[in-house]
């Protein structure tokens, strides 16, 4: 085993044996904290009677939803607004005031907008993932050094192909960049919009499970959260790793 | 010619010929670049640009058939050396296997070859800009536009690039235009120069033109106020050496089979002593120190030399700065080697 990944367990390890220690000497309340072993063990069961897998399906199929359509609509709306000035300047002021908004406060006017159902929280992680995409996008082309332009119309290139050939693939780390960090995001706010409106979902499990005393339950779902928001960050990062290869080259 | 408000060239009237290689040689902020850039099409400007005697004003940037080797270069990141050669081609949407031949023989002429999988970020200044002029090349450019391509390399490989483009230049034929603050650049590799001052032209002529006739003070300054000298004789001596005649006084300077008309003396090729200067007294004179400026980090010293006046500059932090003052006798010493000769 390679010592990177040795330092990466061994911690691990040593809080789960301390916390299964901890709980079993009852220092706390059972029901309160219960011990690494009891967690897993539900786990199983709710693996088992397919709670956890049709709740994560919710939650997972409404991220995926909502975040790529967020980053669909930033990404294209950031092409046109780094690109052309004047795009930029008639959007810029309308977006720089929806922007502070947290993608939560839209929820109650969207709920009376679009009722409670599945559209609101896509509707909800579209608004948390589109605008620092669309901004991560802008600054990407933005920060792209203008002569490599100026080369690539010297060497023949129509507008359409410098965008497609030097725009966008050198702008392509920063938006690479913003899908990853918004990637998390969205869950935080999936799991938020189903505490507060939608019946399904890990959200809905986890405060379903915190009426009913299910620490063990509530720990579970954190568990499978912190997994779904590593795995699409690994993603986004095996995405840059092999499409801007050419910057560690 | 114009930038957005502000005018940075006035009365610019050029006239290149085909398949020379002009040189605009001038200080930074001169206009040299503006210049390119109008050739081009790639800046804003009022009056004609004429390719053939045919304007070209309202012919975008990708159809004036221009190869623009910028400054930096820019070579795309993001592709590979063959990617990059390649680029113009592809966008006149040649096809693939045409792309391939034309590039590997680029490639492969240029002796970069070895180089083609490679990213920019992975080459050394001098490849980059074999890869920078291939990838102009590869087109086939009308009119090549190099903007002080040498400017980040060191002494040795921009003078073996020198010597690469000027035989690429005579091997394709292709009209170049060259801008360099350079005044070696300008001298090895011009047909023609023109100086540039303030956004106008001071002066166009050969080479050996500029340094033997400047037509104003900007053009003199720039080229280094040499010592004019005209000849009133010149003796052969043999061993392609040649002795001139000028106010009494005699100079052995290099021969190069023709009559020497002129010798041109930069200032800081003149050395000068209060001692007597060791060594055989070729070229060495006894004067008087007339003037001296400060000019910030050197000192420019008028000496009289019987009837003729010799101007030499030497660096503030010389040894003997303190000892030098208006009617000083001094030595001069002129080094055979820095002799220009007309």
């Amino acid at each position: 085993m390679k010592l990177s990944s040795l330092k990466w367990i061994i911690p691990i390890i040593a809080f789960i044996a301390i916390w299964e220690i901890i709980a079993r000497f009852e220092i706390f309340p059972s029901y309160l904290f219960p011990p690494f072993s009891r967690v897993i063990l539900s786990m199983f069961q709710l693996l088992v009677n397919g709670i956890l897998l049709q709740n994560l399906f919710s939650s997972l199929l409404r991220v995926i939803s909502g975040f790529l359509l967020g980053a669909m609509a930033g990404i294209l709306v950031g092409i046109a607004m780094g690109y052309k000035e004047v795009v930029n300047d008639s959007l810029h002021p309308i977006f720089s005031l929806l922007m502070p908004i947290p993608a939560l406060g839209w929820a109650p006017l969207f709920m009376l907008w679009i009722g409670i159902n599945e559209a609101l929280p896509i509707a909800l992680i579209f608004m948390s993932s589109f605008f620092p995409i669309l901004y991560n996008t802008i600054t990407g082309i933005k920060n792209i050094d203008q002569n490599y332009v100026k080369v690539a119309r010297s060497l023949g290139a129509s507008e359409l192909k410098i965008l497609r050939t030097i725009v966008l693939p050198l702008a392509l780390p920063n938006i690479l960049t913003g899908l990853r960090l918004e990637s998390g995001m969205a869950w935080r706010v999936i799991i938020a919009a189903e505490m507060i409106a939608i019946p399904t979902g890990i959200g809905a499990l986890l405060i379903r499970s915190e009426s009913l005393l299910q620490v063990d339950v509530i720990i579970v779902c954190l568990m499978v959260l912190s997994l779904m928001c590593l795995s699409f960050e690994r993603f986004f990062l095996f995405l840059e790793k092999n499409l801007v290869s050419w910057r560690s080259l | 010619m114009k930038d957005i408000e502000n005018y940075i060239c006035k009365n610019i009237n050029l006239e290149i010929s085909d398949k020379d290689f002009f040189v605009l040689l001038g200080p930074t902020g001169s206009g040299k670049t503006t210049i390119l850039n109008i050739i081009a099409g790639l800046a804003d400007y009022e009056g004609n640009v004429m390719f053939d005697g045919k304007p070209v004003d309202s012919v975008p940037v990708k159809n004036r058939g221009i190869g623009y080797l910028f400054q930096n270069l820019l070579l795309f990141p993001h592709m590979n050396v063959f990617e990059n050669v390649a680029y113009s081609l592809r966008t006149r949407y040649r096809p693939e296997n045409e792309v391939e031949d034309i590039v590997n023989e680029l490639l492969k002429s240029m002796n970069i070859f070895y180089l083609k999988e490679r990213y920019p970020k992975n080459l050394s200044g001098g490849e980059q800009q074999r890869v920078a002029i291939a990838r102009v090349l590869a087109y086939k450019p009308n009119i090549l536009l190099l903007d002080e391509p040498f400017n980040n390399l060191d002494l040795r490989t921009r003078k073996h690039l020198r010597l690469e483009i000027k035989q690429l230049h005579k091997e394709l034929g292709v009209t170049s235009v060259f801008v360099t603050h350079n005044l070696i650049e300008a001298e090895e590799l011009g047909d023609e120069v023109a100086i540039l001052n303030d956004g106008k032209v001071q002066q166009i002529a050969s080479p050996k033109e500029l340094f033997s006739s400047p037509v104003n003070d900007h053009v003199s300054e720039f080229i280094g106020t040499p010592n004019i000298i005209e000849c009133d004789y010149c003796k052969i001596l043999g061993n392609e050496l040649a002795e001139i005649g000028f106010a009494g006084l005699s100079l052995v300077v290099p021969y190069e089979d023709r009559k020497v008309e002129k010798v041109a003396i930069s200032p800081g090729d003149i050395f000068i002593s209060k001692e007597e200067i060791p060594g055989p007294r070729l070229n060495v004179f006894k004067g008087k120190i007339d003037k001296i400026d400060n000019l910030g980090p050197i000192l420019r010293i008028k000496i009289k030399v019987a009837k003729r006046t010799f101007v030499a500059e030497i660096p503030k932090d010389s040894s003997y700065k303190e000892e030098l003052k208006v009617d000083d006798d001094v030595f001069l010493k002129i080094r055979l080697k820095s002799i220009k000769v007309f």
